[in-house]
């Protein structure tokens, strides 16, 4: 017996990883929950049937959204994560002494207790005593803040779905005024390679352009999404992503990576030339 | 002359057997049969299924468009229902309390032209609040019949028409017994509601007939701890906008008649300006709705009304902003308030409500219900949820941050008495010309003037033309409020009567 979990990156492109066993199926409050045991990216979470998170490829993401901003801020005491229910971003956010809070703001519960039990090495993590976890509705739990946080982490689904608030320009707006006076949130931006996903790219990039001084995209690779390139926004109200770059005192700390460097840190803001001109657009 | 109050001799058999069965929806249950059968159609509409317009067929899904089709036996006919269209509306009857109910495709326009038309002829008086809807006017236009305006008193710090007092409508009674009707708004745009018992009471004891336009008011029909409902108050007409709280396409809506109310009669007013294609998705939409309303109306507005009271609470603690709600309750000009309607004051901050509307759809992509001088509507209902709300409070905390500034500027709006000076028709008719705007000043209206939405004039035909009417459009124009009913679209000129 065959058997394959298909998940459509385009309407026309279709991406199949073969599967040993389904190991969770739930359906909550707000979305579909799976987790498959997989031969070759070891478990997947799968949200409303998009892949969230393998095992295989998870630290790109997770590395890449955590250390740029990490790296360039100087001083990042609290941080807010919004949605990263699967632990993977807290457990790289905890490796720094430096950090004092860190809020994760998720809305569905069954999420975290789904990973704590068939992922447990993502989220071993949320159980350190800075980590504070809010269920709630992130917009309703930012637009109460104001100049509470250094860092704020955006680490949610796709723009379609239980999560399109946070593609919004009132959610950056809130987040902008969440945010100390040289505060960054870094966000995940989608793909630019399929029209669907690039014309949400485009839109998300506009919004965080019209609220921050500063706001740059910086990419990576990770297979399971799609098109297997993916985009993060890097946006801050001091703090330039290269010019105020601390390479030095990052090397430092000696964290052990596995895709992040030091120098991959200024490459992953050079961009091809069809997504310059993409993002110029709107800009 | 005073109005005859029709015996209603149509019997719904329904009243001798078992209670209707509101899990039933005959119109929708006849287009099912009807699909099945296949039927090779030899009428209109010439799409033929969807088959003769691709385009349109992929554009709306051919789901849609198959029962998209014309009178015939097995589904009845609008203009003279015996059938299942008949069913469907002694269901409708029943689920609202009224003794007959009438399926409308016009739109809640149609619905409240017909009770006014029904009830009222050339010549005749009826007495009604001036914050009414255009279509009410209209109507008059229509029938020949005079306006008897109530004041409505005025919230002056919101800058909102109140409900129409229990003292100035006994007052319209006593100076105009030959009145035949009052019609009273339950609720306003804005949610307020007048004493309809107390209004019904003295309208009936006066040999009047007492009216409501219901636009607003769907849910009181099916909510818990609502407003009192016109059929409950015991109105004899009620025109209901399904398609607005209740769900069902736009353009369909019911009208409503009590045990004083002939239908045929009402019938034949409705034959003489609705169409005698009725529409079959309109038609089983307002069937389905209904019978959804009937089976989980309770449990669903209780939802909404559970919304609408958290993002009251929200909004207000934002700061700046004043979501209002049961607390303007004073027993006479606000007897009650819809709790549903999000209504939130926004000059405090600085801007206008038409401003804030504007801003909430251009920069956020959030569209409310309509924005005036001072407040904004957002419209909650069936369909909403919790995620979207709160997108909407976060864009008005975002608003008030990035646009707060001094408010003194502002102007507030308030109830401007009118003068009429002719009928309605007899304005709308008579001979007239078209003058600048700013050199009408004293002259007799011959067209509406209003913001739409609401829709709610500011000068109706007939009118005198005033100074501060005149000021009044200017800024209206100036914010931004999208101005109706003039012949000239800029509104620049004005038709008077010569």
């Amino acid at each position: 017996m065959e058997l394959w979990f298909s998940e459509f990156h385009a309407p026309d492109v279709k991406h199949s990883i073969r599967v040993n066993r389904h190991l969770y199926s739930h359906k909550s409050d707000y979305q579909q929950i799976d987790i498959f045991d997989t031969p070759e990216f070891g478990r997947v979470l799968a949200l409303d049937g998009n892949v969230m998170l393998t095992e295989r490829d998870e630290f790109i993401y997770d590395e890449m959204i955590t250390h740029v901003p990490m790296a360039v801020h100087p001083h990042v005491k609290d941080v807010l994560v919004i949605g990263a229910g699967d632990g993977g971003v807290v457990k790289e956010l905890t490796r720094y002494d430096c950090i004092e809070k860190i809020d994760l703001v998720e809305m569905d519960v069954q999420v975290i207790e789904a990973c704590r039990t068939y992922l447990p090495e993502n989220a071993c993590r949320l159980d350190d005593p800075r980590v504070h976890i809010f269920f709630d509705n992130a917009l309703r739990f930012i637009r109460r803040c104001t100049s509470e946080y250094d860092l704020i982490i955006v680490d949610s689904m796709d723009p379609f779905g239980p999560s399109e608030g946070y593609f919004t320009r009132e959610f950056y707006g809130i987040c902008f005024n969440a945010l100390r006076e040289d505060g960054i949130m870094v966000n995940q931006q989608g793909s630019p390679f399929y029209k669907h996903d690039a014309d949400e790219m485009k839109r998300c990039h506009k919004r965080i352009v019209s609220t921050f001084p500063i706001s740059r995209v910086y990419q990576a690779h990770i297979p399971t999404y799609a098109a297997g390139y993916w985009l993060f926004g890097f946006a801050s109200k001091k703090y330039h992503p290269i010019d105020d770059f601390n390479a030095a005192g990052w090397k430092q700390l000696n964290l052990n990576t596995e895709y992040y460097t030091t120098r991959l840190h200024i490459g992953a803001f050079y961009l091809p030339a069809f997504l310059e001109k993409m993002l110029k657009e709107v800009e | 002359m005073q109005p005859v109050f029709f015996v209603c001799e149509v019997k719904t058999n329904m009243k001798n057997i078992t209670k209707p069965d509101q899990s039933r929806a005959p119109i929708y249950e006849a287009l099912q049969t009807f699909r099945h059968m296949r039927v090779v159609p030899f009428d209109v509409p010439g799409h033929k299924h969807g088959r003769g317009n691709p385009e349109l067929t992929a554009f709306l899904g051919e789901q849609c468009v198959s029962i998209d089709v014309n009178s015939m036996k097995p589904l009845d006919n609008l203009c003279h229902p015996v059938s299942v269209i008949h069913e469907a509306e002694l269901l409708a009857a029943d689920a609202f309390g009224a003794s007959h109910a009438f399926l409308m495709v016009g739109g809640t326009t149609s619905a409240v032209q017909s009770m006014v038309l029904s009830v009222c002829k050339r010549g005749d008086k009826i007495i009604l609040p001036r914050n009414v809807h255009r279509s009410v006017i209209n109507a008059l236009v229509l029938c020949g019949a005079n306006p008897v305006y109530v004041n409505p008193e005025v919230n002056c710090h919101l800058g909102i028409s109140l409900g129409m007092q229990r003292g100035q409508v006994a007052k319209a009674i006593s100076e105009n017994p030959d009145a035949v009707a009052v019609l009273v708004n339950n609720p306003t745009y804005y949610g307020i509601c007048s004493d309809l018992r107390a209004i019904v009471k003295m309208a009936h004891e006066a040999g009047m007939y007492c009216i409501a336009d219901e636009a607003h008011g769907t849910h009181f029909y099916f909510g818990e701890d609502m407003p009192v409902s016109a059929m409950e108050a015991g109105a004899d007409m009620a025109a209901v906008s399904m398609h607005k709280s209740g769900g069902s396409l736009t353009q369909s809506s019911l009208l409503l008649t009590g045990p004083n109310i002939n239908p045929g009669h009402v019938r034949q007013i409705i034959n003489l300006t609705q169409t005698t294609s009725g529409s079959y998705l309109l038609m089983s939409s307002l069937d389905i709705s209904r019978r959804n309303l009937a089976l989980r109306g309770k449990e669903v507005f209780a939802g909404v009304v559970d919304m609408a009271d958290y993002a009251r609470k929200e909004i207000n603690a934002v700061g700046g902003y004043y979501a209002f709600g049961s607390e303007l309750i004073n027993g006479n000009s606000v007897f009650d308030f819809d709790p549903t309607k999000l209504s939130v004051h926004t000059r405090d901050i600085g801007l206008a409500g038409i401003e804030v509307y504007d801003i909430l759809r251009d920069e956020y992509d959030i569209q409310i219900e309509f924005g005036d001088i001072g407040n904004i509507l957002a419209y909650l209902s069936i369909g909403d949820r919790m995620s979207d709300l709160e997108r909407l409070v976060s864009a008005l905390a975002e608003i008030r941050r990035r646009y707060q500034t001094d408010s003194s500027g502002l102007l507030s709006q308030e109830y401007i008495s009118p003068e009429v000076v002719t009928s309605p028709q007899e304005a709308f008719y008579s001979g007239k010309r078209s003058i600048p705007l700013e050199e009408s000043i004293g002259c007799v209206c011959s067209e509406f003037v209003m913001c739409y939405p609401p829709g709610i004039p500011i000068l109706a035909p007939g009118e005198r033309i005033t100074k501060e009417i005149l000021d009044y459009i200017q800024y209206a124009k100036i914010k931004g409020c999208s101005m109706t009913g003039p012949e000239d679209p800029e509104i620049m000129n004005i038709n008077v009567l010569e």
